[in-house]
């Protein structure tokens, strides 16, 4: 909210011809920010969204709004948003000709009080300065429960298919890119047959080579698409280095460290790094690294001219992502923009800022020429950065009363942090992949200890119950085989599965319901009333049912201050060890619900992240390279286990808006491991719980 | 080679190499963006089309193995009656949220449903199975599919 002070009205909203447009910096990645932002401007001018349109995001005309993630575009951007146009209100009201205050403000028009005079709200504003600053003490209108509907912009496009995602741009005589990508991230390009480099010639296929960075660029997408696979096979690579093999959770644990406290979700460097005692509740859990897997593999467009470097990018950050690529490549800044164009949802950083980088090296090798560049899927699934690999070890210890009394932690993980960004210290450049295999190949970007709250693998370690003591420590692991940054939740998934596995297991060790169990340890309302109404909603359930079924849940609340979650899972064990997903309650406050329809389908589509998580997904490598290469070899939930779901929200009066996006991953990830251990007494703590895990646990080994 | 393919109710005389697949005709040749490419591999779904009524996979597929046969792509459901009814059902249901599997699976649902338009949730299920959502759309694909069901 600093920018509050800071900002006009008009850098938010602007009106002309009858229609307001939103000016946001915060970018659609298929969790209908657009959306929401649209339904907040109609609860404060009462406006049809007919009358309103979201502002391409571009970085010469968008506030530079960092980087869309942590769930936190409802909370900063939606808030600033709606002041202003609470803001507005106030001005237009004041221009009414008499009593201003007493006239009626409905479906965007003013009435007067005797019915004989209408105003449109659009009309007034039209008439406003847009440098009117943003007025903090601008009262909201109040609630109107009746007023949404469900609405998701741009769905009508998009089920008749004419919704443009990036990988659908097409401008006159555009060229397709694909890249010819090394076999791993330590092999180096040695030579191309002669023959095959003539043969491109031949078909007027442009070969671009920067180093060991390679492209192939056509007018024919397909030409292009199978020139990329004939010029792989005619490369040799080099390597002093393979991919590293050993055991990724020993690896976590035994190579060197940053180490640091973690107090009250902060990381504390005059924190003493204390000797952990023996508790009599310890388990160690571990999460493999994970891919965002986007469904459309990342693209990007660039068009290079003397009027400089045109990029289109689904980034989540166009800004840092602007310096980053204007340092790399010896550009002013204003030489450089970026609009954001969606592609499919991305879940974090997946590969598309990297993307973008290489679409700008190929266009400086073809200038004039428009480039689309498109990865493929084994391109996405082999070099996007993935999710860190996790070792979570807890310790617990309870007094008499089975309250916790002691609570130890150990978190191991690679950085979450590998987005570009331009000032010094953070590498921008040395984060694009491009850069790592230029002529001047740029080392990897070594990542420094990430000291924002719930930030990073700490993001809710720190568990939201009452506890007596409680010592945590984050090891930033160096030297991991795998380039990782931001998924969904960072260190929260795993750091949620364990603690809510642990929860479940002390209670049952103690004779105690689950949930009970947790409610005894919560002071917190809120809290209070998400497990209540959970279990108010099982009341009303049989027992689950089926050939081995069983019934777990879990409790979380987004980085301790955002959405609280319940989550109850019914699962079926089947004989070939395939856990089957029954029967799912959602229960979850998020404070005031803008876009109750999008607010569903971001708990409903995190629940079924998680879920994928637990049963399927695994980045797996050999010394040679990746071996998860697509959806055969990295599968994930499809709608042969998609359960029944059932969601209860909560809207406590007047609480604020936060962020949902991210609250039922880590719960789900747990809930399922619960419901397993209840069906089987099986507890297992590696991820996924793929079929001949269970069985092997089952048989104990 | 040259060919001639019906798409969408209309012949289009094409000039393509006779490797390429039907995906890369229809976006590239006839600009119908509508069909997506996500995988490349038959593995997600996203590229699905009608052929004669069924469902089937066009990112793989030789454009020249349609020779003759009825073309529908996502631009041309809206034009069957069946189809629109499942746009409408989607509609209703917000079934989708970045939207990209979404022509995909209206076009398999539609399929799916001209074959059996009393279909269970099982056999959605099942028929669903090649094509992916990873925004977890699932629940409300399948909320979208029983309110068409329920309709006919
Ligand atoms: S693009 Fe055809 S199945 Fe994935
Ligand atoms: S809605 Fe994004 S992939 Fe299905």
């Amino acid at each position: 909210m600093t920018r509050l002070a800071t900002h006009k009205v008009g850098a938010w909203l602007w009106v002309s011809d009858g229609q307001i447009t939103i000016i946001s910096g915060k970018v659609d990645i298929g969790q209908r920010i657009s959306t929401a932002l649209m339904l907040i401007v109609q609860e404060e001018l009462t406006l049809n969204t007919a009358l309103m349109s979201v502002a391409p995001v571009q970085t010469d005309r968008a506030p530079d709004e960092g980087i869309t993630s942590g769930s936190k575009s409802i909370e900063d951007t939606g808030a600033v948003v709606r002041q202003a146009a609470a803001t507005l209100r106030q001005a237009a009201r004041a221009l009414l000709p008499q009593n201003g205050a007493l006239w009626a403000l409905q479906n965007g028009q003013f009435c007067s009080p005797d019915g004989t005079q209408k105003i449109d709200i659009l009309d007034l504003i039209t008439k406003l300065d847009p440098q009117l600053p943003i007025d903090a003490a601008a009262a909201f209108l109040p609630r109107d429960y009746g007023a949404a509907s469900p609405f998701m912009r741009d769905l009508d496009q998009m089920v008749r298919g004419r919704f443009c995602y990036l990988p659908d741009i097409d401008v006159p005589n555009m060229q397709h890119a694909r890249l010819v990508r090394p076999p791993h991230s330590h092999a180096r390009l040695g030579a191309i047959e002669l023959q095959i480099l003539a043969k491109m010639v031949e078909e007027k296929v442009q070969v671009v080579r920067d180093g060991s960075f390679l492209a192939v660029v056509s007018p024919d997408e397909w030409a292009v698409e199978t020139a990329a696979k004939r010029v792989a096979r005619a490369c040799t690579w080099v390597s002093d280095k393979t991919l590293e093999i050993k055991d990724i959770f020993e690896s976590l644990t035994e190579n060197n460290a940053k180490k640091i406290r973690v107090i009250d979700g902060i990381p504390d460097p005059k924190a003493p790094l204390v000797a952990l005692k023996d508790l009599p509740y310890r388990a160690r859990f571990e999460k493999p690294y994970l891919a965002h897997g986007s469904l459309a593999p990342s693209a990007a467009f660039a068009h290079w001219s003397q009027m400089g470097l045109k990029l289109c990018s689904h980034s989540q950050g166009i800004y840092p992502l602007r310096a980053s690529i204007a340092q790399s490549l010896g550009l002013a800044l204003e030489q450089v923009q970026i609009t954001h164009v969606p592609s499919s949802g991305c879940y974090g950083h997946n590969g598309a800022d990297d993307a973008a980088m290489d679409a700008a090296l190929i266009a400086k090798h073809c200038p004039n020429v428009p480039i689309l560049l498109k990865w493929t899927r084994q391109d996405e699934q082999q070099w996007e950065p993935f999710g860190s690999a996790m070792v979570v070890e807890l310790g617990m210890a309870l007094d008499p009363d089975q309250k916790i009394s002691d609570f130890h932690a150990q978190v191991y993980s690679d950085t979450h942090r590998g987005r570009p960004r331009p000032d010094g210290a953070q590498g921008g450049p040395a984060r694009l992949l491009a850069n790592r295999l230029r002529a001047d190949p740029l080392a990897p970007y070594v990542p420094l200890l990430n000291m924002n709250p719930q930030g990073g693998m700490h993001r809710n370690i720190d568990p939201i119950y009452q506890i007596g003591q409680k010592i945590i420590v984050k090891n930033l692991v160096q030297d991991l085989p795998l380039r990782t940054s931001a998924v969904r939740c960072l260190g929260g998934g795993a750091n949620m599965f364990a603690i809510e596995s642990l929860m479940d297991e002390v209670a049952r060790d103690q004779g105690v319901d689950p949930l009970a169990f947790r409610r005894a340890q919560l002071h917190d309302l809120r809290s209070l009333a998400v497990l209540d109404a959970l279990k108010t909603e099982l009341s009303t359930r049989p027992t689950p049912s089926g050939q081995m079924p069983g019934r777990g849940m879990a409790f979380g609340q987004y980085k301790n201050k955002m959405t609280r979650t319940a989550i109850s899972v019914d699962i079926d064990l089947r004989e070939d060890g395939q856990i089957l997903l029954k029967d799912v309650i959602i229960v979850a406050d998020a404070g005031r619900i803008i876009d109750r329809d999008g607010l569903a389908a971001q708990l409903e589509g995190g629940f079924l992240q998680g879920a994928s998580w637990a049963l399927y997904e695994e980045v797996s490598w050999s010394a040679q390279g990746l071996l998860s290469q697509d959806w055969d070899s990295y599968p994930v939930i499809r709608f042969d286990n998609i359960p029944e779901m059932k969601l209860v929200l909560l809207e406590p009066s007047d609480a604020p808006s936060v962020g949902a996006g991210e609250a039922t991953p880590g719960p789900a990830i747990a809930a399922i491991a619960n419901a397993l251990f209840d069906a089987t007494g099986l507890r297992l703590r590696r991820l996924p719980f793929r079929p001949d895990r269970v069985l092997k646990a089952a048989l104990g080994d | 080679m040259r060919m001639a393919l019906r798409v969408n109710g209309q012949t289009h005389q094409i000039d393509c190499a006779d490797d390429t697949p039907l995906l890369y005709i229809l976006r590239n040749h006839l600009k119908l963006k509508g069909t997506k490419l996500g995988c490349g591999l038959e593995q997600c779904g996203a590229c699905a089309v009608l052929v004669g009524g069924k469902v089937q996979l066009s990112c793989a597929a030789l454009a020249a193995d349609f020779l003759g046969q009825e073309i529908v792509t996502i631009e041309g459901v809206e034009a069957l009656p069946l189809g629109q009814k499942v746009q409408a059902a989607f509609l209703d249901q917000t079934a989708a949220q970045c939207g990209y599997c979404t022509s995909g699976l209206v076009v398999a649902v539609t399929g799916l449903l001209s074959q059996d338009p009393q279909a269970d949730q099982a056999k959605i299920k099942d028929g669903l199975k090649g094509h992916l959502c990873r925004c977890g759309s699932h629940p409300r694909v399948l909320r979208a599919v029983q309110q068409v069901v329920a309709q006919s």
